[in-house]
């Protein structure tokens, strides 16, 4: 059997079906915390696009950027959860449907 | 300033007196009716000292140069404000203070009781500063400014009594026929000043002398257009029909403003720009069927007509001051056929004996209805003849001078009028007499219904005679009513408006005679039309009690006394017209403007916004949605 070396298309072809996995989350869960893990998905395609330019441009520009990546969503996740759990002490809800007070 | 200070300069203390004392009133003291009097009074007063101080100082002076001042400069137009001192000028100065101060004084008394006392003496102040600025005006740019004013401050005074309907339609009917005339007025203004590219009467006239052929293409529609403003102010037909609705106003108005001075300004002001009719007249193509007619042709049939029918009118009328006011209509219309029969001179002269009997005509029919406690319908007076004495000889007097009795001075006038008329157009000379026969017919009728015969109502049985402050004023106007023929105004006017055809008449009896000596025909038949007209109403009216004609004459002397139907057909017009204009305007605004463009646009927009709302539904993953779903589109338009 014949197998094609590895190249650059299907990481992002990865990259690229885990990006829309995250977004159909996003857009489909009904939970918070869903969204959220979904949210984080769609960060992590990102990351993979980066470090896959990174390893086939044979420079590091793109790791250094994940690395950045890595960390500002570690911090945003803290926040994230932060304000989520805040949000269910104060509604007792956890789904999109019951903060819709964006709406005026 | 003062340093090159010269005696004419006085004018403007003439111009500027009655402008401080309305500026007075109005600011200061319109609470006290008494007070304000006394100002107004005591303005006109001077301004008529004043006039006669500069009468005699410059009554052999063929023009008086004074100081202008200048006003406005935009490119080539210049236009100054400037007094102008000539024999025509002085003359009129000295009739509108002079009659002016008598109603001044004459008001006082009649307005007695009005607790407006002081908006209406500060209106005649302000009336008084408007005319002596047409009069003394150097240009026609000042001359239509103060046009106007008087036709503010007639506005206000015929209103006076504005919680009157008939008074307030009646200021406003004035004011729109005026402007009517005014807009051909300033159209012609502007065609002088683009022909000979000045305003001022001395430039313009040197100018005509120098490049008369200039003028003469358009010298019959300039002269016509400015005649439009004459038009209005004295009321010629077809725009004569504001001026007996005038008499709405108190009636020392109607005397000062609606007989002697404003509707006169007309007059005066085409004796003023005579000169300009002088040139051969060249119509234009679209009214070349006006050729072999001109300008003052036109002018004088418009003046006889006016002439005729106002006295026509006249006959049937029964309220006493609307019987003058035709009466004033139809002796305008005299005037300004003098002036289309190149006679400037009578027309000025007869103006001026006109604003003295007319004046005092006026003020005799107040004095009458203050008596009578307002009546003003002749057949509810009678046999005030001898309740009133005073009232009734100065009446009298006025009448026959209106009727043109020698030797008091409407004789003298009437007769120039109709010596001009006689020497240049039979068919107008036979108006004039025509008229001068219904004149005297319906003055007489007017005085025998009014102070002859037995008393017809309460209020004429009650009556009593006015007032000192009232009757004064009537016994100082027959001087000039009576003895104005002798003065010389005709031969004092013509040394500026006709030079070549001064006469001199040498003594009192002369002068006395001479109408009969250089014009025998328009004399005599003036004279035939009087006694004639005298005769035919004092076979009707003395002691009738009741108007026999209306049976005798049938539809005739209805649509007399209906006026013709003018302000019929004129509503008509309207209707037409105007309404039909008035209903497209409005149609247009309700469905296109606020339709279609105020209504629409906010419609539109609602209609979107509506649309958007629907989109921000709060939910989280609708924004998600719609984001990633504009994201794909940017992705795809981007990436193809």
């Amino acid at each position: 059997m014949h197998l094609t070396p590895v190249g650059l298309e299907h990481f992002l072809i990865v990259s690229a079906a885990l990006f829309c996995l995250g977004a159909f989350g996003v857009i489909m869960r009904r939970n918070l915390i869903v969204m959220y893990m979904s949210l984080e998905l769609m960060l992590n395609a990102a990351n993979l696009a980066l470090v896959a330019f990174s390893r086939f441009n044979n420079n590091l520009n793109g790791q250094v950027m994940v690395f950045f990546i890595i960390t500002v969503a570690a911090a945003e996740v803290a926040v994230g959860l932060a304000l989520i759990v805040a949000l269910y002490r104060k509604r007792q809800t956890a789904h999109v449907e019951d903060l819709a007070s964006m709406k005026l | 300033m003062f340093d090159d200070f010269k005696p004419e300069d006085v004018a403007w203390i003439i111009l500027f007196l009655p402008l401080l004392a309305a500026a007075g009133i109005a600011l200061f003291t319109k609470r006290d009716g008494k007070f304000s009097a006394q100002i107004s009074i005591t303005a006109v007063a001077l301004t008529f000292l004043v006039s006669c101080g500069l009468f005699l100082m410059f009554k052999d002076a063929k023009l008086v140069p004074t100081t202008p001042l200048n006003w406005l400069n935009i490119g080539d137009l210049k236009v100054e404000i400037g007094l102008r001192l000539d024999p025509l000028s002085l003359l009129m100065l000295l009739v509108v203070t002079g009659v002016g101060t008598m109603i001044h004084i004459y008001s006082f008394g009649y307005m007695k009781e009005d607790r407006c006392m002081g908006r209406y003496f500060g209106s005649l102040s302000l009336f008084m500063f408007s005319m002596l600025g047409i009069v003394l005006s150097n240009n026609l740019v000042m001359t239509f400014i103060f046009w106007e004013l008087v036709g503010v401050s007639s506005y206000l005074l015929i209103g006076f009594w504005y919680e009157k309907p008939s008074a307030a339609d009646a200021c406003k009917k004035a004011f729109i026929t005026n402007r009517l005339g005014d807009f051909g007025f300033i159209l012609g203004i502007i065609l002088v000043w683009a022909t000979l590219g000045s305003v001022s009467f001395d430039e313009l006239q040197q100018r005509l002398l120098k490049a008369p052929e200039a003028w003469s293409g358009v010298a019959a529609i300039a002269g016509l257009l400015i005649f439009c403003g004459a038009m209005g102010k004295s009321a010629m037909f077809p725009l004569h029909v504001w001026l007996p609705d005038a008499m709405e106003g108190p009636t020392p108005v109607s005397a000062l403003i609606h007989a002697a001075t404003m509707v006169a300004a007309g007059v005066y002001m085409l004796c003023r720009v005579f000169f300009l009719f002088g040139a051969h007249t060249v119509w234009p193509e679209f009214l070349s069927f006006l050729n072999g007619w001109s300008a003052l042709d036109i002018i004088s049939w418009i003046g006889g007509f006016t002439a005729l029918i106002a006295a026509l009118m006249a006959v049937q009328q029964n309220d006493i001051k609307r019987i003058l006011a035709y009466s004033t209509l139809s002796q305008l219309g005299y005037m300004v056929m003098a002036v289309g029969l190149t006679g400037p001179t009578a027309a000025m002269y007869h103006l001026t004996t006109h604003a003295f009997f007319k004046a005092l005509l006026f003020l005799g029919a107040g004095s009458v209805i203050y008596a009578c406690h307002h009546e003003q319908d002749i057949w509810h007076m009678g046999g005030l003849k001898k309740k009133m004495p005073v009232t009734f000889w100065t009446f009298l007097l006025g009448t026959l001078a209106l009727c043109g009795v020698p030797p008091l001075s409407g004789f003298y006038s009437k007769d120039a009028v109709l010596a001009t008329a006689s020497e240049h157009s039979v068919f107008l000379f036979i108006i004039a007499a025509l008229v001068a026969l219904l004149t005297t017919f319906y003055m007489s009728r007017l005085v025998l219904v009014t102070f002859f015969g037995a008393n017809r109502s309460d209020h004429a049985d009650h009556a009593h005679e006015s007032p000192k402050v009232m009757a004064w004023p009537l016994v100082i106007l027959t001087v000039p009513t009576v003895l104005a023929g002798f003065w010389g105004i005709d031969l004092f006017l013509g040394r500026q408006l006709a030079p070549e055809a001064v006469a001199h008449h040498g003594n009192f009896l002369e002068t006395m005679f001479a109408p009969f000596g250089h014009a025998p025909l328009a004399a005599l038949v003036g004279l035939g039309a009087t006694i004639f007209g005298f005769s035919l109403a004092y076979g009707i009216y003395a002691n009738a009690e009741k108007d026999p004609l209306p049976e005798k004459l049938g539809f005739l002397s209805r649509a007399m006394r209906d006026r013709f139907y003018f302000d019929e057909i004129y509503s008509g017009l309207i209707a037409i017209t105007h309404e039909a204009v008035s209903r497209l305007a409005n149609w247009f605004d309700r469905w296109i403007i606020a339709g279609l463009g105020v209504r629409g646009l906010h419609g539109s927009t609602e209609i979107v916004g509506r649309a958007l709302r629907l989109v921000q539904t709060g939910n989280l993953q609708t924004y998600a949605f719609l984001f990633v779903a504009g994201l794909v589109l940017v992705l795809l338009f981007a990436l193809k």
